[in-house]
């Protein structure tokens, strides 16, 4: 138990000294942090784009909305009646019923063709009935099967589904993640290579304090131990200096993102990064600074013999 | 505890350091390791310590033969042997007291008591007290005394030291070698190696003289008390070891 107090005291001894030694080189140290910060911020700054994308294009659901559109001679009793049948499925969200009169009343307003309208001698717009599906039923799959069916009812003469333009963002999207996700994962190994060459360094530069602390009978894994948590330590900075450029870059793109999104009549605002990706980012790095240093100074120091 | 067969060590620069030395040191033995600068002393104690590995012949430490002893158990090897030297090895960005209780933090040894034999430690060596100096602002004497409190903190049963008071006044050398004896008395085996003649003429203790990596004398402490006069033996020493002092110069 004594022993084992010892062990842990000594390893908090060592999370604490690293760090001082690190401080004693301030400029070197930041600069490898920075380093490091910079190649994890990359990878992050493209997942804020693909995280806000995903936000701005799950408002537009209703891309799935089909349009149906009925016979001309349907009477107004029959067209209730098929907003009641389609109400009734499990895959349909909401129908809106839109009259012949009430689509000639927006068009008049939304179109400027008010005067045009006039000259018609009657109202050439067929009832329409707007179906969102069920959440369930928003996909590709659901949609096109909830189009089907509803072509076959009596009185429908058509049924539309605009939805091909959501499927192209989706691969594209898709691509990006994987993109995203390749990034981080090349640079994961650059910052293992940046911390291992760090570490070497830092090794061959205190290679006469290993020799003594393996004459009076240091482990390997004793004489290593204070690498580390050097590498814990540059990780860690490397991961807090990524967050920090990526909301640096938050704020420099947030204010002509909004205003872009205003243009298209959207109140879509930037999100920053969710508190995982940020917990995740700054847990992951310092376990990568701890992983680099653990693959560098295992080889490195067996290989010095005092002499 | 210490038993040399035969062994040379040619070291890669192709200089025979030793060339087929045979001796043994019993448990609790005290031995002096003599001969000029090159004559195979600092050899000796670095195949001692498994520092250097023999080119040839058997070196047989606490019962383990050194030629096969697994990597991983170098360092639980070590921690039986405290060993002073001659260039002090400290570490100049840590204070003394880190310094001295180097061999325990690497065994593992609680806090409390790691303070408190560092403390044991360096009162033996007159360095009580400077535990917070760093070792460059201390004389090449102090620091030696330091190196010779590390050797000495985890209490080893065998202790080598490299011309421990090379760098030491008269007085101070003489102090330093009774913290041997004392040591010695209560059952460490010690191996010295030095030049200073005058200094292990005052310690009844066996003096293996070395010459050009060849044993030249053996004299065990019997038949030094039985010399009629200590300046008979330092003669015969000094006689033994003149003729190698060219061929290692």
């Amino acid at each position: 138990m004594n022993r084992l107090r010892a062990y842990l005291l000594r390893h908090a001894q060592m999370l604490v000294g690293s760090l001082g030694r690190l401080a004693r080189q301030p400029f070197a140290s930041l600069l490898t942090a920075a380093v490091i910060g910079i190649a994890l911020a990359l990878p992050l700054c493209l997942e804020l784009i693909l995280q806000n994308a995903g936000a701005a294009t799950s408002a537009w659901n209703d891309a799935f909305e089909i349009s149906v559109y009925l016979d001309k001679g349907v009477s107004g009793e029959r067209a209730q009646a098929i907003q009641k049948e389609l109400e009734r499925r499990d895959d349909v969200a909401t129908v809106r019923l839109v009259t012949p009169a009430q689509a000639l009343a927006e068009f008049r307003v939304n179109s400027g063709f008010g005067s045009a309208l006039d000259a018609l001698a009657d109202n050439p717009l067929p009832t329409t009935l707007l179906v969102t599906p069920s959440l369930a039923a928003s996909t590709t799959e659901g949609t096109t099967a909830l189009k089907t069916a509803i072509g076959a009812i009596a009185g429908v003469a058509t049924a539309q589904l605009d939805s091909e333009w959501v499927q192209r963002l989706d691969a594209i999207l898709e691509l990006l993640r994987r993109v995203v996700f390749l990034t981080a994962a090349l640079l994961a190994i650059g910052v293992l290579l940046i911390i291992g060459n760090t570490i070497r360094l830092d090794i061959a530069n205190r290679r006469a304090e290993i020799e003594v602390m393996k004459l009076v009978g240091a482990t390997d894994r004793f004489a290593r131990r204070p690498f580390l948590w050097t590498g814990f330590w540059y990780g860690l900075s490397g991961g807090l200096i990524a967050i920090g450029l990526v909301a640096v870059v938050e704020f420099a793109i947030g204010g002509p993102t909004a205003r872009l999104a205003a243009l298209y009549g959207s109140s879509f605002q930037l999100n920053g990064l969710a508190w995982p990706t940020v917990g995740g980012t700054v847990l992951g790095a310092a376990a990568l600074g701890w992983i680099g240093a653990w693959l560098t100074a295992s080889q490195h120091i067996r290989e010095i013999h005092p002499h | 505890m210490i038993r040399f067969e035969s062994v040379y060590k040619r070291y890669p620069t192709g200089r025979e350091a030793l060339s087929g030395v045979s001796f043994t040191v019993e448990r609790g033995e005290m031995a002096f390791l003599t001969g000029p600068s090159g004559a195979g002393k600092s050899s000796i104690l670095k195949l001692i310590a498994l520092i250097e590995r023999p080119t040839r012949g058997q070196v047989i430490v606490a019962k383990q033969n050194t030629a096969t002893l697994k990597s991983r158990a170098i360092p639980q090897f070590r921690r039986e042997i405290g060993v002073v030297f001659q260039d002090h090895k400290l570490l100049h960005d840590r204070p003394v007291a880190d310094n001295v209780a180097l061999p325990l933090i690497v065994a593992g040894v609680p806090e409390r008591e790691t303070t408190k034999r560092v403390r044991a430690a360096l009162d033996q060596v007159g360095l009580l007290g400077r535990e917070k100096s760093r070792p460059l602002e201390l004389s090449t004497g102090e620091q030696q005394r330091v190196g010779i409190a590390r050797a000495i903190v985890a209490k080893p049963p065998l202790l080598i030291a490299d011309e421990p008071t090379g760098n030491l006044d008269p007085m101070l050398a003489l102090e330093i070698m009774r913290v041997f004896k004392r040591l010695n008395d209560v059952g460490v085996t010690v191996v010295v190696a030095t030049h200073d003649l005058n200094l292990i003429e005052q310690f009844p203790a066996r003096r293996i003289v070395l010459g050009d990596g060849r044993i030249m004398a053996d004299t065990a402490p019997a038949a030094l008390a039985a010399a009629t006069s200590t300046a008979a033996s330092l003669a015969a020493a000094a006689a033994a070891a003149t003729p190698a002092a060219p061929a290692s110069a």
